[in-house]
Protein backbone atom coordinates (compact mmCIF):
# COMPACT_ATOMS: atom_id res chain seq x y z
CA UNK A 1 0.00 0.00 0.00
CA UNK A 2 1.38 3.40 -1.10
CA UNK A 3 1.48 5.83 1.87
CA UNK A 4 0.59 9.75 1.22
CA UNK A 5 4.41 12.03 1.31
CA UNK A 6 3.43 13.11 4.13
CA UNK A 7 5.53 13.96 7.32
CA UNK A 8 3.58 11.44 9.31
CA UNK A 9 5.69 8.46 6.48
CA UNK A 10 8.20 6.36 8.25
CA UNK A 11 11.47 6.85 6.09
CA UNK A 12 12.86 3.86 8.38
CA UNK A 13 11.65 1.00 10.45
CA UNK A 14 13.60 -1.57 12.58
CA UNK A 15 12.58 -4.69 14.07
CA UNK A 16 14.21 -6.84 16.18
CA UNK A 17 17.73 -5.74 14.88
CA UNK A 18 20.78 -7.78 16.77
CA UNK A 19 24.19 -7.71 16.18
CA UNK A 20 26.82 -9.62 17.91
CA UNK A 21 30.72 -9.93 17.43
CA UNK A 22 31.81 -13.46 18.18
CA UNK A 23 29.26 -14.53 21.42
CA UNK A 24 28.96 -11.14 22.69
CA UNK A 25 25.26 -9.34 21.77
CA UNK A 26 26.21 -5.62 20.91
CA UNK A 27 22.61 -4.94 19.59
CA UNK A 28 20.04 -7.29 21.27
CA UNK A 29 17.24 -6.60 19.48
CA UNK A 30 16.46 -2.67 18.89
CA UNK A 31 12.90 -1.46 17.56
CA UNK A 32 13.22 2.13 15.93
CA UNK A 33 11.02 4.56 13.77
CA UNK A 34 12.52 7.07 11.67
CA UNK A 35 9.32 9.48 10.46
CA UNK A 36 10.52 11.76 7.04
CA UNK A 37 11.34 15.14 7.92
CA UNK A 38 12.04 14.43 11.49
CA UNK A 39 15.17 14.65 13.58
CA UNK A 40 16.09 12.03 15.84
CA UNK A 41 18.97 12.26 18.51
CA UNK A 42 20.33 8.74 19.60
CA UNK A 43 21.64 9.61 23.26
CA UNK A 44 23.12 6.61 26.03
CA UNK A 45 26.02 5.56 27.74
CA UNK A 46 29.32 4.73 25.69
CA UNK A 47 29.01 0.97 24.88
CA UNK A 48 25.42 0.85 24.96
CA UNK A 49 25.70 0.60 20.60
CA UNK A 50 24.69 3.75 19.27
CA UNK A 51 27.35 4.10 16.77
CA UNK A 52 26.62 0.54 16.03
CA UNK A 53 22.93 0.71 15.34
CA UNK A 54 23.86 3.91 13.59
CA UNK A 55 26.40 1.66 11.08
CA UNK A 56 23.71 -0.94 10.90
CA UNK A 57 21.68 1.51 8.91
CA UNK A 58 23.62 2.01 6.15
CA UNK A 59 25.46 -1.52 6.55
CA UNK A 60 28.50 -0.19 7.22
CA UNK A 61 28.27 -2.32 9.85
CA UNK A 62 26.33 -5.77 9.34
CA UNK A 63 24.28 -7.18 11.49
CA UNK A 64 23.32 -10.08 12.96
CA UNK A 65 19.70 -10.21 12.70
CA UNK A 66 16.39 -8.03 12.68
CA UNK A 67 14.34 -6.17 9.77
CA UNK A 68 15.32 -2.60 8.68
CA UNK A 69 12.92 -1.08 5.90
CA UNK A 70 14.64 2.34 4.48
CA UNK A 71 11.98 4.16 2.02
CA UNK A 72 9.95 0.95 0.17
CA UNK A 73 12.72 -1.52 0.21
CA UNK A 74 13.39 -4.08 3.12
CA UNK A 75 16.96 -4.11 3.88
CA UNK A 76 17.28 -7.18 5.73
CA UNK A 77 14.77 -9.40 7.33
CA UNK A 78 14.67 -13.13 9.28
CA UNK A 79 12.92 -16.01 7.68
CA UNK A 80 12.63 -18.96 9.86
CA UNK A 81 16.33 -19.19 10.91
CA UNK A 82 17.29 -17.57 7.79
CA UNK A 83 18.91 -13.82 7.79
CA UNK A 84 18.03 -12.43 4.58
CA UNK A 85 20.33 -9.22 2.99
CA UNK A 86 19.60 -7.45 0.08
CA UNK A 87 22.63 -8.16 -2.61
CA UNK A 88 25.34 -5.75 -2.68
CA UNK A 89 24.14 -3.47 -5.55
CA UNK A 90 21.40 -2.14 -3.82
CA UNK A 91 22.95 -1.76 -0.58
CA UNK A 92 25.01 0.59 -2.63
CA UNK A 93 22.16 2.38 -3.77
CA UNK A 94 20.60 2.61 -0.07
CA UNK A 95 23.31 3.42 1.09
CA UNK A 96 24.19 6.37 -1.51
CA UNK A 97 20.75 7.70 -0.49
CA UNK A 98 21.47 7.91 3.39
CA UNK A 99 25.11 8.99 3.33
CA UNK A 100 26.99 9.73 6.81
CA UNK A 101 29.00 12.12 8.58
CA UNK A 102 31.47 10.78 10.90
CA UNK A 103 33.08 12.07 13.95
CA UNK A 104 36.58 11.43 12.21
CA UNK A 105 35.50 13.72 9.05
CA UNK A 106 36.74 11.01 7.01
CA UNK A 107 37.24 13.08 3.70
CA UNK A 108 38.96 11.93 1.30
CA UNK A 109 42.82 13.17 1.52
CA UNK A 110 43.93 13.73 -1.87
CA UNK A 111 41.00 15.46 -3.14
CA UNK A 112 39.77 18.88 -3.12
CA UNK A 113 37.29 20.01 -0.93
CA UNK A 114 35.81 20.77 -4.40
CA UNK A 115 36.16 17.19 -5.68
CA UNK A 116 35.34 15.53 -2.63
CA UNK A 117 32.09 16.81 -2.96
CA UNK A 118 31.27 16.03 -6.61
CA UNK A 119 32.71 12.64 -6.21
CA UNK A 120 29.25 10.95 -5.08
CA UNK A 121 27.02 12.46 -7.68
CA UNK A 122 29.65 12.98 -10.38
CA UNK A 123 31.16 8.71 -9.53
CA UNK A 124 28.23 7.15 -8.35
CA UNK A 125 24.95 8.85 -9.55
CA UNK A 126 26.67 9.21 -13.07
CA UNK A 127 25.68 12.84 -12.95
CA UNK A 128 26.50 15.29 -15.31
CA UNK A 129 30.08 16.80 -14.07
CA UNK A 130 29.10 20.85 -14.85
CA UNK A 131 26.01 20.41 -13.05
CA UNK A 132 27.42 18.74 -10.42
CA UNK A 133 30.00 21.51 -9.99
CA UNK A 134 27.49 24.42 -10.07
CA UNK A 135 25.20 21.96 -7.36
CA UNK A 136 28.44 21.60 -5.00
CA UNK A 137 29.43 25.59 -5.18
CA UNK A 138 25.72 26.13 -3.76
CA UNK A 139 25.98 23.46 -1.37
CA UNK A 140 29.57 24.75 -0.54
CA UNK A 141 28.77 28.17 -0.21
CA UNK A 142 25.58 27.28 2.29
CA UNK A 143 28.10 25.72 4.46
CA UNK A 144 30.28 29.02 4.40
CA UNK A 145 33.00 27.37 2.43
CA UNK A 146 32.64 28.35 -1.15
CA UNK A 147 35.91 29.93 -1.03
CA UNK A 148 37.64 26.76 0.05
CA UNK A 149 36.88 24.92 -2.38
CA UNK A 150 40.50 24.50 -4.05
CA UNK A 151 42.39 23.42 -0.64
CA UNK A 152 42.80 20.02 0.64
CA UNK A 153 40.99 18.77 3.71
CA UNK A 154 44.38 18.91 5.85
CA UNK A 155 44.81 22.45 5.26
CA UNK A 156 41.26 22.94 6.81
CA UNK A 157 40.03 23.33 10.43
CA UNK A 158 38.47 20.11 11.99
CA UNK A 159 35.53 22.41 11.68
CA UNK A 160 35.50 23.33 8.11
CA UNK A 161 36.56 19.96 7.63
CA UNK A 162 33.47 18.62 9.40
CA UNK A 163 31.22 20.99 7.33
CA UNK A 164 33.10 19.90 3.80
CA UNK A 165 31.75 16.13 5.06
CA UNK A 166 28.27 17.52 5.34
CA UNK A 167 28.27 18.71 2.28
CA UNK A 168 29.44 15.70 0.63
CA UNK A 169 26.73 14.03 2.26
CA UNK A 170 24.48 16.75 1.11
CA UNK A 171 25.33 16.59 -2.70
CA UNK A 172 23.66 13.12 -2.77
CA UNK A 173 20.40 14.47 -2.47
CA UNK A 174 19.90 12.17 0.33
CA UNK A 175 16.72 11.26 1.87
CA UNK A 176 18.15 10.74 5.08
CA UNK A 177 21.77 12.23 6.85
CA UNK A 178 23.46 9.71 9.45
CA UNK A 179 25.53 11.35 12.11
CA UNK A 180 28.10 9.65 14.04
CA UNK A 181 28.82 11.78 16.63
CA UNK A 182 29.91 14.99 14.56
CA UNK A 183 31.23 17.29 17.06
CA UNK A 184 32.97 14.52 18.82
CA UNK A 185 36.78 15.28 17.59
CA UNK A 186 35.95 18.73 17.29
CA UNK A 187 37.70 21.74 19.71
CA UNK A 188 34.84 22.97 21.68
CA UNK A 189 34.67 26.15 19.98
CA UNK A 190 34.14 25.08 16.64
CA UNK A 191 31.29 22.27 17.77
CA UNK A 192 28.54 25.58 17.75
CA UNK A 193 29.66 26.05 13.95
CA UNK A 194 29.20 22.80 13.24
CA UNK A 195 25.82 22.54 14.77
CA UNK A 196 24.76 25.19 13.49
CA UNK A 197 25.17 23.72 9.75
CA UNK A 198 22.70 20.75 11.51
CA UNK A 199 20.36 23.07 12.55
CA UNK A 200 19.82 24.68 9.31
CA UNK A 201 19.23 21.18 7.64
CA UNK A 202 16.73 20.82 9.98
CA UNK A 203 15.21 23.86 9.26
CA UNK A 204 14.96 22.51 5.55
CA UNK A 205 13.33 19.66 6.85
CA UNK A 206 15.66 17.10 6.29
CA UNK A 207 15.34 13.63 7.70
CA UNK A 208 18.31 12.92 10.00
CA UNK A 209 19.39 10.41 12.72
CA UNK A 210 22.36 12.07 15.04
CA UNK A 211 24.20 10.07 17.44
CA UNK A 212 25.55 13.05 19.77
CA UNK A 213 26.59 13.65 23.35
CA UNK A 214 25.56 17.21 22.79
CA UNK A 215 22.28 16.88 24.98
CA UNK A 216 21.62 20.75 25.13
CA UNK A 217 21.46 20.31 21.38
CA UNK A 218 19.41 17.07 21.25
CA UNK A 219 16.96 19.00 23.30
CA UNK A 220 16.35 21.92 21.36
CA UNK A 221 16.96 20.70 17.96
CA UNK A 222 15.67 16.72 18.23
CA UNK A 223 11.67 15.62 17.40
CA UNK A 224 12.27 12.58 19.11
CA UNK A 225 15.24 11.30 21.32
CA UNK A 226 16.15 7.24 21.68
CA UNK A 227 17.68 6.39 24.88
CA UNK A 228 19.70 3.05 23.89
CA UNK A 229 21.75 1.49 26.67
CA UNK A 230 23.25 -2.18 26.79
CA UNK A 231 21.82 -3.14 23.43
CA UNK A 232 18.34 -2.07 23.34
CA UNK A 233 16.14 0.93 22.87
CA UNK A 234 15.18 1.75 26.59
CA UNK A 235 12.97 4.69 25.91
CA UNK A 236 11.76 6.90 22.98
CA UNK A 237 9.67 9.62 23.02
CA UNK A 238 9.60 13.40 22.49
CA UNK A 239 12.65 15.59 24.29
CA UNK A 240 10.66 16.95 26.89
CA UNK A 241 9.39 13.66 28.12
CA UNK A 242 12.95 11.87 27.58
CA UNK A 243 14.84 14.39 29.31
CA UNK A 244 11.90 16.09 31.89
CA UNK A 245 10.36 12.75 32.64
CA UNK A 246 11.90 9.79 31.89
CA UNK A 247 10.29 6.50 33.03
CA UNK A 248 13.45 3.83 33.80
CA UNK A 249 15.89 3.83 36.25
CA UNK A 250 18.50 3.57 33.57
CA UNK A 251 17.60 6.83 32.03
CA UNK A 252 17.31 8.90 35.12
CA UNK A 253 20.41 7.82 36.20
CA UNK A 254 22.07 8.77 32.48
CA UNK A 255 20.47 12.19 32.85
CA UNK A 256 21.19 12.75 36.42
CA UNK A 257 25.37 11.65 35.53
CA UNK A 258 24.93 14.26 32.64
CA UNK A 259 23.62 17.05 34.69
CA UNK A 260 25.78 16.71 37.41
CA UNK B 1 102.85 2.50 -12.16
CA UNK B 2 99.63 0.77 -14.00
CA UNK B 3 99.37 1.04 -17.54
CA UNK B 4 95.67 1.90 -18.11
CA UNK B 5 94.57 0.86 -21.31
CA UNK B 6 92.62 4.34 -22.37
CA UNK B 7 92.37 3.19 -25.67
CA UNK B 8 89.98 0.16 -24.52
CA UNK B 9 87.23 2.70 -23.91
CA UNK B 10 86.10 3.92 -27.67
CA UNK B 11 86.75 0.73 -28.77
CA UNK B 12 84.51 -1.37 -26.52
CA UNK B 13 82.47 1.30 -25.54
CA UNK B 14 79.75 0.56 -28.10
CA UNK B 15 79.55 -2.80 -27.44
CA UNK B 16 79.09 -2.43 -23.78
CA UNK B 17 76.57 0.23 -24.27
CA UNK B 18 74.55 -1.88 -25.98
CA UNK B 19 74.20 -4.27 -23.28
CA UNK B 20 73.35 -1.32 -21.49
CA UNK B 21 70.23 -0.66 -23.40
CA UNK B 22 69.59 -4.74 -22.68
CA UNK B 23 70.02 -4.20 -19.13
CA UNK B 24 67.35 -1.38 -19.55
CA UNK B 25 65.25 -3.19 -21.46
CA UNK B 26 65.30 -5.96 -18.97
CA UNK B 27 64.59 -3.62 -16.27
CA UNK B 28 61.68 -1.70 -17.25
CA UNK B 29 59.86 -4.93 -19.17
CA UNK B 30 60.32 -6.83 -15.93
CA UNK B 31 59.44 -3.34 -13.28
CA UNK B 32 55.89 -3.28 -15.68
CA UNK B 33 55.22 -7.07 -14.57
CA UNK B 34 55.95 -6.59 -11.41
CA UNK B 35 53.85 -3.56 -10.33
CA UNK B 36 50.81 -5.18 -11.68
CA UNK B 37 52.01 -8.12 -10.19
CA UNK B 38 52.56 -6.34 -6.75
CA UNK B 39 49.67 -4.35 -6.83
CA UNK B 40 47.22 -7.52 -7.55
CA UNK B 41 48.91 -9.93 -4.94
CA UNK B 42 48.72 -7.10 -2.36
CA UNK B 43 45.42 -6.93 -2.72
CA UNK B 44 44.55 -10.44 -3.07
CA UNK B 45 46.40 -10.94 0.29
CA UNK B 46 44.40 -7.88 2.08
CA UNK B 47 41.15 -9.78 0.59
CA UNK B 48 39.25 -11.62 2.83
CA UNK B 49 39.03 -14.54 0.74
CA UNK B 50 41.25 -17.23 2.18
CA UNK B 51 41.43 -19.11 -0.78
CA UNK B 52 42.97 -16.08 -2.55
CA UNK B 53 45.07 -14.64 0.20
CA UNK B 54 46.83 -18.00 1.68
CA UNK B 55 48.02 -18.88 -1.44
CA UNK B 56 49.59 -15.79 -2.39
CA UNK B 57 51.03 -15.29 1.49
CA UNK B 58 53.04 -18.29 0.02
CA UNK B 59 53.86 -17.13 -2.55
CA UNK B 60 56.09 -14.24 -1.40
CA UNK B 61 57.50 -15.92 1.41
CA UNK B 62 59.15 -18.50 -0.96
CA UNK B 63 59.92 -15.73 -3.47
CA UNK B 64 61.94 -13.78 -0.55
CA UNK B 65 63.47 -16.60 1.00
CA UNK B 66 65.50 -18.16 -2.27
CA UNK B 67 68.72 -16.07 -3.59
CA UNK B 68 67.74 -14.19 -6.94
CA UNK B 69 70.46 -15.77 -8.87
CA UNK B 70 69.27 -19.44 -7.53
CA UNK B 71 65.38 -18.63 -8.80
CA UNK B 72 66.85 -17.21 -12.20
CA UNK B 73 69.10 -20.87 -12.26
CA UNK B 74 65.81 -22.60 -11.54
CA UNK B 75 63.21 -20.94 -14.03
CA UNK B 76 65.79 -21.32 -16.88
CA UNK B 77 66.94 -24.88 -16.36
CA UNK B 78 63.49 -26.50 -14.94
CA UNK B 79 61.11 -24.43 -17.76
CA UNK B 80 62.48 -26.74 -20.49
CA UNK B 81 62.05 -29.57 -18.85
CA UNK B 82 58.02 -28.85 -18.84
CA UNK B 83 58.00 -27.67 -22.20
CA UNK B 84 58.10 -24.26 -22.45
CA UNK B 85 60.98 -23.12 -23.84
CA UNK B 86 61.55 -19.26 -23.25
CA UNK B 87 64.56 -16.94 -25.00
CA UNK B 88 67.26 -15.79 -22.23
CA UNK B 89 65.70 -12.81 -22.09
CA UNK B 90 62.14 -13.35 -21.29
CA UNK B 91 63.01 -16.22 -18.66
CA UNK B 92 65.17 -13.48 -17.46
CA UNK B 93 62.18 -11.26 -17.41
CA UNK B 94 60.16 -13.84 -15.66
CA UNK B 95 62.35 -14.70 -13.05
CA UNK B 96 63.12 -10.69 -12.06
CA UNK B 97 59.17 -10.02 -12.50
CA UNK B 98 58.42 -12.78 -10.33
CA UNK B 99 61.27 -11.72 -7.28
CA UNK B 100 60.22 -8.46 -7.39
CA UNK B 101 56.98 -8.62 -7.87
CA UNK B 102 57.09 -9.74 -4.29
CA UNK B 103 59.04 -7.18 -2.61
CA UNK B 104 56.51 -5.08 -4.15
CA UNK B 105 53.61 -6.55 -3.29
CA UNK B 106 55.11 -5.99 0.45
CA UNK B 107 55.38 -2.27 0.14
CA UNK B 108 51.96 -1.86 -1.65
CA UNK B 109 50.51 -4.00 1.07
CA UNK B 110 52.14 -1.18 3.83
CA UNK B 111 50.82 1.59 1.51
CA UNK B 112 46.97 0.27 1.30
CA UNK B 113 47.06 -0.74 4.93
CA UNK B 114 48.40 3.29 5.95
CA UNK B 115 45.31 4.66 4.35
CA UNK B 116 43.23 5.07 7.94
CA UNK B 117 39.84 3.13 6.77
CA UNK B 118 37.49 6.18 7.49
CA UNK B 119 38.06 6.72 4.45
CA UNK B 120 36.96 3.33 2.77
CA UNK B 121 33.94 3.60 5.09
CA UNK B 122 33.07 7.72 3.71
CA UNK B 123 33.32 6.02 0.14
CA UNK B 124 30.62 3.03 1.36
CA UNK B 125 28.59 5.83 2.83
CA UNK B 126 28.06 7.28 -0.39
CA UNK B 127 27.63 4.65 -2.10
CA UNK B 128 30.72 3.37 -3.60
CA UNK B 129 32.12 0.17 -4.71
CA UNK B 130 34.48 -1.42 -3.32
CA UNK B 131 36.11 -1.28 -7.14
CA UNK B 132 35.51 2.51 -6.91
CA UNK B 133 37.01 2.95 -3.71
CA UNK B 134 40.18 1.20 -4.75
CA UNK B 135 40.65 2.90 -8.28
CA UNK B 136 39.56 6.37 -6.88
CA UNK B 137 40.54 6.89 -2.96
CA UNK B 138 42.80 3.77 -1.56
CA UNK B 139 45.17 3.35 -4.79
CA UNK B 140 45.69 6.88 -5.55
CA UNK B 141 47.36 7.54 -2.35
CA UNK B 142 48.53 4.28 -1.83
CA UNK B 143 50.66 4.44 -4.43
CA UNK B 144 52.27 8.03 -3.93
CA UNK B 145 52.79 7.10 -0.34
CA UNK B 146 54.87 3.51 -1.85
CA UNK B 147 56.75 5.50 -4.85
CA UNK B 148 60.06 6.38 -3.32
CA UNK B 149 60.22 3.00 -1.98
CA UNK B 150 59.13 1.54 -5.54
CA UNK B 151 61.60 3.92 -7.11
CA UNK B 152 64.56 2.34 -4.55
CA UNK B 153 63.60 -0.89 -6.07
CA UNK B 154 64.00 -0.21 -9.41
CA UNK B 155 67.12 1.14 -8.89
CA UNK B 156 67.88 -2.22 -7.19
CA UNK B 157 66.53 -3.86 -9.85
CA UNK B 158 68.51 -2.20 -12.46
CA UNK B 159 71.87 -3.49 -10.57
CA UNK B 160 70.42 -6.93 -9.80
CA UNK B 161 69.73 -7.58 -13.37
CA UNK B 162 73.31 -7.93 -13.76
CA UNK B 163 72.47 -11.40 -12.07
CA UNK B 164 70.60 -12.76 -15.61
CA UNK B 165 74.26 -12.91 -16.73
CA UNK B 166 74.37 -16.10 -15.35
CA UNK B 167 71.82 -17.29 -17.52
CA UNK B 168 73.62 -16.20 -20.64
CA UNK B 169 71.64 -12.96 -21.57
CA UNK B 170 73.70 -10.61 -23.41
CA UNK B 171 73.23 -7.62 -21.10
CA UNK B 172 75.79 -5.34 -20.02
CA UNK B 173 77.90 -7.31 -17.39
CA UNK B 174 78.01 -10.26 -20.02
CA UNK B 175 79.06 -8.21 -22.95
CA UNK B 176 81.44 -7.20 -19.83
CA UNK B 177 83.10 -10.56 -19.37
CA UNK B 178 82.84 -11.53 -23.11
CA UNK B 179 84.80 -8.01 -23.99
CA UNK B 180 87.26 -9.36 -20.79
CA UNK B 181 88.01 -12.91 -22.35
CA UNK B 182 89.28 -11.95 -25.48
CA UNK B 183 91.40 -8.95 -24.18
CA UNK B 184 92.15 -10.36 -20.96
CA UNK B 185 91.34 -6.51 -19.23
CA UNK B 186 89.55 -6.93 -16.29
CA UNK B 187 90.51 -3.33 -14.82
CA UNK B 188 89.58 -1.52 -17.82
CA UNK B 189 86.40 -3.07 -18.32
CA UNK B 190 84.90 -3.52 -14.76
CA UNK B 191 85.61 0.18 -14.06
CA UNK B 192 83.25 0.92 -17.48
CA UNK B 193 81.16 -1.37 -16.53
CA UNK B 194 80.49 0.04 -13.26
CA UNK B 195 80.73 3.80 -14.71
CA UNK B 196 77.69 2.72 -17.17
CA UNK B 197 75.77 1.24 -13.95
CA UNK B 198 76.81 3.90 -11.89
CA UNK B 199 75.00 6.67 -14.34
CA UNK B 200 72.44 4.43 -15.37
CA UNK B 201 71.38 4.53 -11.45
CA UNK B 202 71.67 7.54 -10.91
CA UNK B 203 69.79 8.96 -13.67
CA UNK B 204 67.28 6.58 -12.65
CA UNK B 205 67.59 8.38 -8.76
CA UNK B 206 66.86 11.41 -10.36
CA UNK B 207 64.34 10.63 -12.23
CA UNK B 208 62.30 8.97 -9.27
CA UNK B 209 62.74 11.99 -6.81
CA UNK B 210 61.46 14.32 -9.66
CA UNK B 211 58.29 11.95 -10.20
CA UNK B 212 57.87 11.97 -6.75
CA UNK B 213 57.98 16.10 -6.53
CA UNK B 214 55.48 16.31 -9.25
CA UNK B 215 52.99 13.69 -7.80
CA UNK B 216 52.89 15.59 -4.09
CA UNK B 217 50.09 17.99 -4.09
CA UNK B 218 51.93 21.57 -4.18
CA UNK B 219 50.74 21.96 -0.28
CA UNK B 220 52.45 19.23 0.75
CA UNK B 221 55.69 20.13 -1.18
CA UNK B 222 58.67 20.06 1.61
CA UNK B 223 62.25 20.52 1.68
CA UNK B 224 62.13 22.49 -1.57
CA UNK B 225 62.22 26.04 -0.62
CA UNK B 226 61.45 28.31 -3.60
CA UNK B 227 62.73 31.51 -1.24
CA UNK B 228 64.79 31.86 1.25
CA UNK B 229 62.95 32.10 4.53
CA UNK B 230 61.96 35.46 6.12
CA UNK B 231 64.40 35.82 8.95
CA UNK B 232 61.95 35.77 12.11
CA UNK B 233 63.23 39.10 14.03
CA UNK B 234 62.13 40.80 10.24
CA UNK B 235 59.05 39.99 10.61
CA UNK B 236 56.63 42.53 12.63
CA UNK B 237 55.27 41.51 15.94
CA UNK B 238 51.51 41.85 14.06
CA UNK B 239 52.15 38.94 12.07
CA UNK B 240 54.35 36.19 14.13
CA UNK B 241 50.90 34.21 14.85
CA UNK B 242 48.82 32.68 12.90
CA UNK B 243 45.74 31.55 13.18
CA UNK B 244 43.06 29.25 10.91
CA UNK B 245 39.25 30.77 11.30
Amino acid sequence: MSQPHSAQEDLITVRQLRKAYGATYVLKGVDLKVKRGEVSFIIGPSGGGKSTLLRCLNFLVKPSGGEIIFGDRRLCHEDGNTFHVVPERELRDARSRMPMVFQHFNLFNHRTVLENVIEGPTRVQKRNKEEAIAEARVILDKVGLLERQDFYPDQLSGGQKQRVAIARAMAMRPQLILFDEPTSALDPELVSGILDTIRQLAVEGMTMVVVSHEMKFARRLADRVHFVAEGIVVESGTPERVFDAPESDRLKGFISSILH
Amino acid sequence: MYDFFFVLIPRHMPYLLEGALVTLELSITSMAFALVLGILVALGRLSDRALLARPLDAYVEIWRDVPLVVQLLVIYFTLPQIGIRLPGFWAGVLGLSLNLGAYLSEVFRAAITSIDDGQREAGLSIGMSRTMIYSRVILPQALRIALPTVGGYFISLLKDSSLVSFIAVNELLRHGTIVISSTFRSMEIYLMVAMIYFVMSFTASRLVARLEFILTPKHLRRNVPTVAPTPLDALPAAHTSTSTP
